[in-house]
């Protein structure tokens, strides 16, 4: 009996990878053996760096992207923000946390996951692991609305256009797409960026160097020296998700 | 046989016509979230599902629960319930619709619903969602209609409805075990990640199904002087009163995880729910109201004389249901979502529009099941039910 059932266990677990999978496996196949010579987009922030009341970096992804301005808490778009280094990282709160990380505004952004729990939940695809690069990816037109992939993510990094946007864009940048409302959206690691050549828009708008950006698949790359040489965390690496944002402490 | 739809008492038409009026109520507030978008609902950044999604997951219970009548008779030839099998399909019918609906209205861009069959995803629950939804609708239309229409044609039913009322049994499991899926596989809601997600859910299932039906029993012997058999009700309470206590079981059990093991993000969910959070208390009225629900309705159910006593059963089965909707509703949903990830506590309540959109999903579900069961009755009445479900597994 045990053995009958040790071989169905078996013959479902291809299925069970298929199904718990964002990326096509054929695909993903592929993606492995050129793992070698793959980009896997990457960041790390200094977290010590951060000027006081600093908004630079996240003003210049707010203009850039057309992200718009809703005073209403509850309706807020936000693809880069600040939160309290003890919300951040509620499994390092202790009673004696140093005074400099007390209270600490912590920047926060889409982790651009290895294995994004988001991209698995999405019905239609709308959202998935770009297999070139490793940016987690949204297709505004594709997504019906249905908000699975906010209750996915463990970070609290998509937001969805409860009300039409539009309104509420100072500045509306021409060579951004602005979003309708009943979309999700989020951080994009300004890939419409990168494909020019160009490093995104907050790393570039950082005048402190807090922000670092490459290749983590470059073992010569910046991001990959700074990670080799200092202590740095990642948010909630517990669970899998293999988040692409690295906190230097 | 659908003309007898089309005849009725005064009262018949006036049920009608005020279900007719919620039901344009709410699509005017529709339309109103149709151009403004769901701003107008109680939803947030945090709490980014509500009242809708809710009442999905609560209806896909119900849709489930009424296999607890299509069991004992076909497969146990459990004679009592051969009245009120057809209220069990139909049941399933109308509660599958809403639960349809419900997906609907709460998507944000509701035109491209197309876009979950042109680019379907198998990783997806909502996908397979969907798929067992779907086949579950089709199954109970198919069985309870051909059977109704032997029955009034008084023809013998032909054999190729058997397999399908043999799988609709598994498939009403399949269809709250895949709605709770979608809760329970996802790592990021401590509140969710449990593995009696679905035995939980299909425990509350077997419960407001039922109790549901029981309501509908008593209605229709009031008002329609259609009397499905004491055997038959006091059979459902009995099925009533132990799924509820099933219920409450693993809510303790849920309980004593969270609690003994005191791990802090586990605990923040349940001691929003239960005690409330950081000051927070919007949520206590609600599961408290469903605790003493529970007791008073297991009170009501477990003594012969209430449970007898059509008063005192009917209280006690609407004290299930609603409980069951407070328990799986917004008490899934809502102690879900807060505290967020990052700590933030978002009140939700729902709005007016939100309310009263909701209203008009349960008045076109109320009037499916109307026209549905009038047919029924009408059928039941004219061919008396000797001849009723003349389809059977077992010579028991």
């Amino acid at each position: 009996m045990a053995g009958i059932a040790f071989v169905g266990l078996l013959a479902a677990k291809p299925i069970f990878d298929v199904i718990s999978r964002a990326e096509d496996p054929k695909k993903a196949a592929e993606a492995q053996t050129a793992a070698q010579t793959q980009t896997k987009w990457g960041m790390a922030i200094k977290i010590a760096n951060c000027k006081d009341g600093c908004t630079d970096c996240i003003n210049a992804c707010n203009t850039i992207h057309n992200v718009p301005d809703i005073p209403d808490p509850k309706h807020e778009i936000k693809w880069i923000w600040d939160v309290n280094y003890e919300d951040v990282f509620p499994e390092q709160n202790s009673p004696f946390l140093a005074n400099s990380l007390k209270g600490l505004p912590v920047l926060v952004l889409c982790n651009h996951c290895d294995h994004p729990p988001c991209a698995r939940v999405c019905p239609t695809a709308a959202t998935w692991k770009r297999a070139a690069d490793g940016i987690v990816m949204m297709d505004y037109h594709r997504c019906i609305g249905c908000r699975y992939c906010m209750a996915a993510c463990p970070y609290g990094a998509r937001s969805f256009n409860w009300v039409d946007p539009r309104p509420y864009i100072k500045q509306i940048n021409p060579d951004y797409p602005t979003r309708t409302k009943g979309v999700v959206e989020k951080c994009d690691f300004c890939e419409e960026r990168l494909a020019l050549g160009l490093i995104p828009a907050c790393v570039e708008a950082c005048t402190e160097k807090a922000l670092v950006f490459g290749d983590l698949n470059d073992p010569n790359s910046d991001i990959r020296k700074l990670l080799a040489t200092n202590y740095s965390i990642q948010r909630k690496a517990e669970l899998g998700t293999g988040p692409n944002v690295y906190y230097v402490i | 046989m659908i003309e007898k739809a089309f005849t009725g008492s005064r009262k018949y038409w006036a049920w009608i016509l005020f279900l007719l009026i919620i039901i344009a109520i709410g699509f005017g507030y529709y339309l109103l979230q149709w151009y403004r978008g769901l701003g107008v609902t109680g939803m947030s950044r945090d709490v980014s599902w509500g009242l809708y999604i809710a009442n999905m997951t609560f209806l896909v219970g119900v849709a489930a629960g009424a296999v607890m009548v299509v069991l004992p008779y076909y497969l146990h030839n459990y004679k009592a319930f051969g009245k009120i099998t057809t209220f069990g399909e139909f049941l399933a019918v109308a509660a599958v619709i809403m639960c349809m609906l419900f997906v609907t209205i709460d998507l944000g861009q509701p035109t491209r619903l197309v876009n979950l069959f042109i680019h379907p995803q198998p990783h997806s629950i909502l996908f397979w969602d969907i798929v067992v939804l779907s086949v579950y609708l089709l199954l109970n239309l198919v069985i309870g209609w051909y059977l109704l229409r032997s029955q009034y044609y008084g023809e013998q039913p032909k054999a190729w409805v058997k397999p399908l009322i043999l799988i609709s049994i598994p498939w009403a499991i399949s269809i709250h075990t895949v709605t709770a899926f979608i809760y329970s596989g996802m790592a990021s809601r401590p509140f969710w990640l449990t593995a009696l997600m679905a035995p939980r859910f299909l425990s509350s299932a077997f419960a407001a199904g039922p109790a549901l039906l029981i309501i509908a029993c008593l209605i229709m012997k009031r008002f329609a002087h259609f009397d499905v058999g004491k055997e038959a009700l006091q059979k459902l309470a009995q099925i009533v009163l132990y799924a509820t206590i099933i219920t409450v079981f693993f809510l303790i059990v849920e309980g004593f995880t969270v609690y003994y093991s005191q791990i802090p993000e586990d605990m923040s969910h349940l001691d929003y729910f239960f005690v409330g959070l950081n000051g927070q208390t919007t949520l206590i009225p609600w599961i408290w109201t469903c605790l003493i629900f529970w007791v008073a309705a297991i009170v009501l159910l477990i003594n012969p004389r209430t449970r007898k006593n059509e008063k005192t059963l009917v209280l006690a089965a609407a004290m299930v249901f609603v409980s069951m909707w407070l328990d799986k509703g917004l008490g899934l949903l809502v102690p879900g979502f807060t505290p967020s990830p990052l700590g933030a506590i978002t009140q939700y309540l729902p709005t007016v529009p939100e309310i009263l959109i909701s209203l008009m999903v349960w008045g076109i579900g109320a009037l499916i099941l109307t026209i549905l069961y009038k047919i029924t009755i009408g059928v039941k009445e004219e061919r008396g039910e000797e001849e009723s479900h003349a389809i059977s597994f077992s010579s028991q």
